[in-house]
């Protein structure tokens, strides 16, 4: 039973961010903005809520710095998405060519900076982060120690992320014509909607959250940021189209995809994998061999948003 | 009016790249100036200078650097013709850049002066294999090739990885062993011409794969299906274009270009040789830049890989000064994010140009659309993504 509690807990350090990071692809392609940009706005989030951990550490520890920091990353995520909102949306522009600018841009920002401050592109922080058991909720039989124990205040973030994005995006008026505005913007135009800003929302939003799913990759997994998260985003993005744009099959899709991580990387901890004789190698090819049989089945019918990746231009029809 | 459109057409997108790299450059100086004024202004000049500092050797440093990125570039470029994202030029790059070591390690039963060509080919044939994945994923189960990429560069790392430790493993260094002399490029002279070791027949090889692609892509109906395939994959079909074959074949060529590319920069004779570590290829992602910056033009690609690379040595150079080389990542990204500007001026300069010789003849919608009209044939494959709706990211 301790190891069904150890993968629990070991696949949501994995699918945490994935979740997140996704949802937030979500929110920008459904308002019909690609954001291929979501691996750089999670680094710069990353590099701004680290560098707030790095810098307040001192004066401050626990739940409160990483509140704040996740608020930081949250800001900074926003701010850097605004690039790629407005190239796509005001100019026009192809939306893989800004998205890949952001890509290249946040890394070589983040190290640059961190090395011109520091001399050295690793940012340190000390985890006072950890969870060991949530009380009372910790001691819940079964249910504690999947959810309650060894974890992460960006866990229940994550998922409070997810249910707030199921809610706005099925159920509110703002949720409605951010769909419209993905689906047939012309449409939305006609009865009022300001398109433009709708995809100024979706594209914000997206930003918030890739900036907060980077710190909340970066927080758990280790004790130095370097620049890099490990080319998430763009698993995000795999997690956003295996979801199929839904947000229930979104947080399938990165549980799926975080089960199969947690299988790679900590077989050595499940006693039942340790003995097979099989390469380390293989474990880690397994999340994505499985994600490509998986989708090879299921991508028949693909739910795309309809004018995903087309700018809007109000004279055309 | 037609060819003077066109000749329009040609002056507008250079000077709507010039004002792109002009503002990537002013970007890059502004940086410079902030993290440290006083030796700002020589950096920078540096930068500028690039391959041109060091005499011959600075410019072989530049063709050295700009093979791979030019080979990715040409991979991308390639794809997006056929309104693919071959976002995993990386994984293809790096299994052409593994098979090739292998042939030029374990292979010494072919013929000397034939080797290095047979590990060339092995490592196009490898980069082929892993870009059709994605590619007959897409054609027969509709998969986003994006995804598949995506996958597929994190497969073939492992794999790769696996593969050298199995068979090529140098384990005291963690990498590949040095492959056999007579894998190593020939130097034909070229690192007496430039006094390095680092210049190879390779550069031709490229030369020659940026003739064919734009034979492909200009001069053949293969390649004119392969763009039509791109702009709009519902018609084509309809014309009686086998669009599966079509994608397949352009994402199995797109791959054996990123391979070739791993292939001549593993055999370049530099001393460059795999890690075993869990990082993508970093090349496959250069030549996303490549191909945007070339508009997806084998010309254009090309000339933009040398300027890259240009750049990266001058990045190189401003260690000297303490400055930190990823600088010049910062720079590229700006120019790549100022060619989204550089539509807009392309659109005002070819309303403002094309206006006289509309309104002899026709309304006023006119102008809007040419040069909309315009951007859709300059954008090239890029554009033509948006043309159909099946492969959306």
């Amino acid at each position: 039973m301790s190891t069904v509690y150890f993968i629990a807990q070991q696949t949501m350090y994995f699918a945490i961010p994935l979740l997140v990071v996704a949802l937030g692809g979500m929110f920008a392609e459904r308002s019909g903005v690609v954001n291929i940009a979501l691996e750089g706005i999670m680094i710069v989030g990353a590099f701004f809520g680290i560098g707030f951990i790095n810098i307040y550490q001192n004066t401050m520890t626990g739940q409160g710095l990483l509140i704040l920091a996740v608020l930081v990353a949250a800001l900074s995520g926003a701010l850097f998405s605004l690039f790629h909102a407005f190239a796509s949306i005001n100019l026009k522009a192809d939306q893989t060519i800004s998205g890949t600018a952001l890509n290249m841009f946040a890394p070589a920002f983040a190290i640059y900076t961190a090395r011109m401050l520091q001399g050295v592109q690793q940012i340190q922080f000390m985890d006072t982060f950890y969870i060991r058991s949530v009380p009372i909720l910790g001691d819940i039989p079964i249910l504690g120690p999947i959810l309650f124990k060894n974890a992460y205040i960006t866990t229940y973030i994550g998922l409070f992320i997810a249910l707030i994005s199921w809610f706005v995006i099925n159920h509110t008026r703002f949720g409605l014509r951010l769909r419209a505005c993905g689906e047939h913007p012309q449409a939305a135009d006609s009865v009022g909607i300001n398109v433009y800003r709708i995809r100024y929302a979706g594209v914000i939003i997206s930003g918030i959250l890739a900036g907060i799913g980077g710190l909340t990759f970066v927080v758990p997994t280790s004790t130095n940021f370097n620049a890099t998260v490990a080319g998430y985003g763009f698993l995000a993005l795999a997690v956003l189209i295996f979801g199929q744009w839904r947000t229930n099959k979104v947080f399938a899709a990165a549980f799926f995809f975080g089960i199969m991580k947690t299988f790679a990387s900590a077989y050595s901890g499940i006693p039942f994998l340790k003995g097979l004789p099989i390469s380390n190698e293989v474990y880690k090819m397994i999340p994505y061999i499985a994600t490509l049989i998986v989708l090879t089945f299921s991508s028949k019918n693909s739910q795309a948003p309809r004018a995903e990746g087309i700018p809007y231009d109000k004279g055309s029809r | 009016m037609r060819t003077k459109l066109f000749q329009y057409e040609g002056i507008t997108s250079f000077l709507s790249s010039l004002s792109a790299i002009a503002a990537g450059l002013l970007v890059g100086l502004i940086i410079l100036l902030v993290s440290n004024s006083q030796d700002a202004f020589p950096a920078f000049v540096m930068i500028l200078k690039g391959g041109f500092e060091d005499g011959s050797r600075g410019l072989a440093q530049v063709i050295y650097f700009a093979i791979p990125i030019i080979m990715t570039g040409l991979s991308v470029g390639f794809a997006f013709k056929t309104g693919l994202f071959n976002i995993g030029a990386s994984g293809q790059f790096k299994m052409g850049a593994f098979v090739a070591i292998y042939i030029g390690i374990k292979w010494s039963f072919v013929p000397e002066e034939i080797h290095w060509l047979v590990a060339l080919l092995g490592a196009m044939v490898a980069g082929a294999v892993w870009g059709s994945v994605p590619g007959i994923l897409n054609a027969f189960f509709n998969v986003n090739v994006v995804i598949t990429s995506i996958m597929m560069n994190y497969i073939g790392m492992y794999l790769v990885n696996m593969a050298i430790v199995k068979t090529v493993y140098d384990s005291l260094k963690n990498q590949t062993k040095p492959v056999l002399k007579s894998a190593v490029l020939p130097k034909a002279g070229m690192d007496k011409l430039f006094n390095t070791s680092n210049v190879s027949i390779g550069i031709f090889i490229v030369i020659i794969a940026v003739i064919a692609i734009y034979i492909i892509l200009h001069k053949t109906t293969f390649g004119y299906e392969l763009k039509a395939c791109g702009s709009n994959r519902e018609a084509s079909r309809y014309a009686g274009i086998n669009e599966k074959k079509s994608i397949i074949l352009s994402m199995v060529i797109a791959g054996a270009l990123s391979g070739l590319g791993g292939g001549l920069l593993y055999l370049s004779g530099s001393g460059k040789y795999i890690h075993v570590l869990d990082e993508l290829a970093p090349e496959g992602f250069s030549g996303i830049s490549v191909a945007l910056l070339g508009m997806s033009h084998p010309i254009g690609i090309f000339l933009a890989g040398l300027f890259i690379a240009h750049l990266e040595v001058g990045g190189f150079n401003i260690q000297l000064y303490n400055f930190v080389p990823e600088i010049i990542d910062m720079i590229i990204s700006v120019i790549i994010y100022c060619g989204a500007f550089a539509l807009l001026f392309k659109q005002i300069i070819s309303r403002f140009v094309t206006k006289p010789v509309i309104d002899t003849d026709t309304s006023g919608i006119e102008p809007a659309m040419i040069s909309q009209a315009n951007d859709t044939s300059d954008m090239g494959g890029a554009e033509d993504k948006r043309g159909h709706g099946e492969d959306k990211i």
